[in-house]
């Protein structure tokens, strides 16, 4: 197991490294003097030679990185130059409301899908599943912002159950922190539930022809019983890993639902650091949420123990 | 021998290309792959929508549009199906009959919004054939040179760490948005995907006898991948393809929308949703109408990808993720 964790955490070392590179080459890639562009249209001469000078661009381009790297290492990420703050704190500040998104989303996507993917599968062909998988197809061909709008015009506008706009923290109450948090994360849950329903039901239906289920079946067990202690539990394993797959997904669709429901999250920062061109902290965000899919899959990985007894690390 | 005579009599894939014929599937004829994908209820629906979304796409200058980008600030937020005096800035005038209504600026949302088609189909189908391209030069690479298989595998494992809608964004705002930088900026989020399938495919056909009896033949390399190995390549790659589409066409709304995507004066349909996202409690459609087209345009397309899958190989279940 210890074993394990180490192996696999060292076969992750060289992907952070390769996204390292590329963070770090992104801002290399700007069109002209990457000190110009740090500094703004309003720079002068000389704050341009300071940053110059801060970011040792003079020295070789593999220095650089490794300069880079080190502080990157030490958990200095640096300054954004947009807020005037350690762009670490700032990650921070708004990891909250992201977190809360997502956990939810991830909740409520698993709680829709699972069920509808069992049921698919256990009707096969039939009119039930092809609705589902009709439903699907439709669920993810609807862009985040599109549905984000309906749901908006829907709940907000026309019946008015529910708050549109804005974030509460968990701490200031539960109830009021899930109604903010309802809309957007109905709204992702929408896409994901339809990939993971797909998922779910190939899978059931591939552990529904084992062996296994027919000597089940012989024996009389009922048919619900069957789908949860047998097909489902053979199943856990790929439905787990399109979870952790679809993370990156999830990462994108928050950067719009935040920016649809007004959430003063990380995705709202990346929109913002993008607009003002504040490279450290698009440097960071990115870093960071590439941190976490590889970290994502690293858990999903291990969930593998839990959820199949014949996989041993 | 024999399995090298048959493969000899496939088409090769640039002549399946311009024939319209898909080479994977050389047991079953063209006519019977092309029965089975219209006996599928969701090719037959997607097919009709994505034909009429293209038809606005290429027809929209006589479709009843006027100047995307003409306003009149006297006649904005028109509703839909009204009808109003237009006086451009140039200040020509005539009636005119909005059937989409006007933005906040009382530019016509129909042509913005036919005209929009244009952008997102090209985007779609640029951004499946460049990462498509790329990614098949990639995965040969790297399925049949094993000696470069680690480190280019590596390269596309650190890539695809990074979500790819960031990607695209973190991309385009380094090189200044224009419709060729976000082509660009959604290939190279979406090429280790397509590399990694067709690098799969190229390790299972590796070990097939045909190819191990034109290595035996001494053909050479070049020959080899291209007459032996890409062939098998072309289905999964037609199915990977619609999904990168569809795919696309979101991301670039999706950069619109956030005002990160093309200049905001662009036709585009995310354009014309981040426009009315200000406006939205008071003129909803403005932002559901160009919602609506860019929705169903995907749809098409995800269920023509679905179909082709299905028709193409059964067992076939990649899905870009």
């Amino acid at each position: 197991m210890l074993h394990f964790l180490l192996r696999r955490g060292l076969a992750t070392a060289p992907v952070l490294l390769i996204v390292a590179v590329i963070v770090f080459l992104l801002l290399r890639m700007t069109p002209g003097d990457p000190a110009a562009a740090i500094a703004g249209d309003a720079a002068s001469a000389q704050d341009i030679a300071r940053i110059r000078a801060q970011l040792g661009l003079d020295a070789s381009i593999v220095t650089q990185f490794v300069h880079w790297l080190g502080q990157v290492l030490r958990g200095d990420l640096g300054y954004s130059f947009f807020y005037r703050m350690r762009v670490t704190d700032l990650i921070g500040q708004r990891l909250e409301p992201t977190l809360s998104v997502a956990a939810v989303t991830v909740v409520l996507t698993v709680l829709i899908a699972v069920p509808l993917g069992v049921l698919a599968a256990s009707r096969r062909g039939g009119r039930l599943d092809r609705f589902i998988m009709g439903a699907s197809v439709l669920g993810f061909s609807v862009p985040v912002f599109v549905a984000g709008y309906v749901m908006i015009w829907l709940f907000s506008m026309q019946l008015g159950w529910l708050p549109s706009q804005g974030y509460q923290r968990v701490g200031d109450g539960v109830g009021p922190w899930l109604r903010h948090l309802a809309l957007p994360c109905i709204t992702l849950a929408v896409m994901y539930a339809a990939l993971i329903a797909r998922v779910t039901r190939a899978a059931v239906s591939e552990a529904l022809t084992e062996d296994y289920v027919r000597t089940a079946r012989a024996k009389g067990i009922a048919e619900w019983r069957m789908l949860l202690r047998h097909a489902l539990a053979n199943a856990a394993v790929p439905i787990a890993t399109v979870i952790g797959l679809s993370v990156a997904g999830l990462i994108g669709g928050v950067v719009v639902t935040e920016t649809i429901y007004a959430i003063p999250g990380l995705g709202q920062l990346t929109v913002d650091a993008v607009l003002s061109r504040d490279y450290p902290l698009i440097q960071a965000i990115t870093l960071f949420f590439s941190l976490v899919y590889v970290v994502v899959n690293l858990l999903v990985d291990l969930s593998y123990l839990l959820l199949d007894p014949r996989i041993r690390y | 021998m024999t399995s090298i005579s048959l493969r000899d009599d496939a088409p090769t894939p640039a002549a399946a290309a311009t024939a319209g014929v898909l080479p994977a599937a050389p047991r079953a004829p063209a006519r019977s792959l092309l029965r089975r994908l219209l006996a599928n209820g969701g090719v037959r629906i997607g097919g009709v929508l994505l034909a009429a979304m293209l038809l606005l796409a290429v027809a929209a200058p006589w479709l009843g549009t006027i100047d995307p980008n003409a306003m009149d600030p006297a006649n904005s937020h028109l509703p839909p199906g009204a009808r109003a005096e237009f006086t451009t800035l140039a200040g020509d005038s005539f009636d005119r009959f909005f059937p989409l209504g006007t933005d906040s600026m009382g530019r016509d949302l129909w042509s913005r919004t036919a005209y929009g088609a244009r952008i997102s189909l090209s985007v779609g189908v640029a951004v499946a054939l460049g990462s498509v391209a790329f990614g098949l030069v990639v995965g040969m690479v790297a399925g049949y040179f094993r000696r470069l298989d680690g480190v280019i595998m590596r390269v596309m494992d650190g890539m695809m760490a990074i979500p790819g809608i960031l990607f695209a964004i973190v991309l385009v705002a380094v090189w200044r948005p224009s419709l060729l930088t976000v082509i660009l900026a959604i290939v190279v989020p979406e090429t280790p995907r397509v590399a990694r399938l067709v690098r799969s495919v190229v390790l299972s056909v590796r070990e097939e006898p045909y190819v191990e009896a034109a290595v035996a033949l001494d053909t050479p390399t070049w020959k080899l991948m291209l007459r032996h190995i890409l062939p098998n390549t072309v289905a999964p790659l037609i199915v990977q393809g619609t999904f990168i589409c569809a795919a696309a066409m979101l991301v670039e709304a999706v950069m619109s929308f956030l005002g990160i995507g093309l200049p905001s004066e662009v036709p585009t349909w995310g354009n014309i949703m981040s426009e009315g996202r200000t406006h939205f409690t008071s003129h909803p459609s403005t932002v559901l109408l160009p919602g609506l087209f860019l929705a169903l345009t995907v749809l098409a397309v995800n269920m023509l990808g679905d179909g082709l899958r299905d028709a193409l190989d059964p067992k076939f279940k990649a899905r870009g993720g």
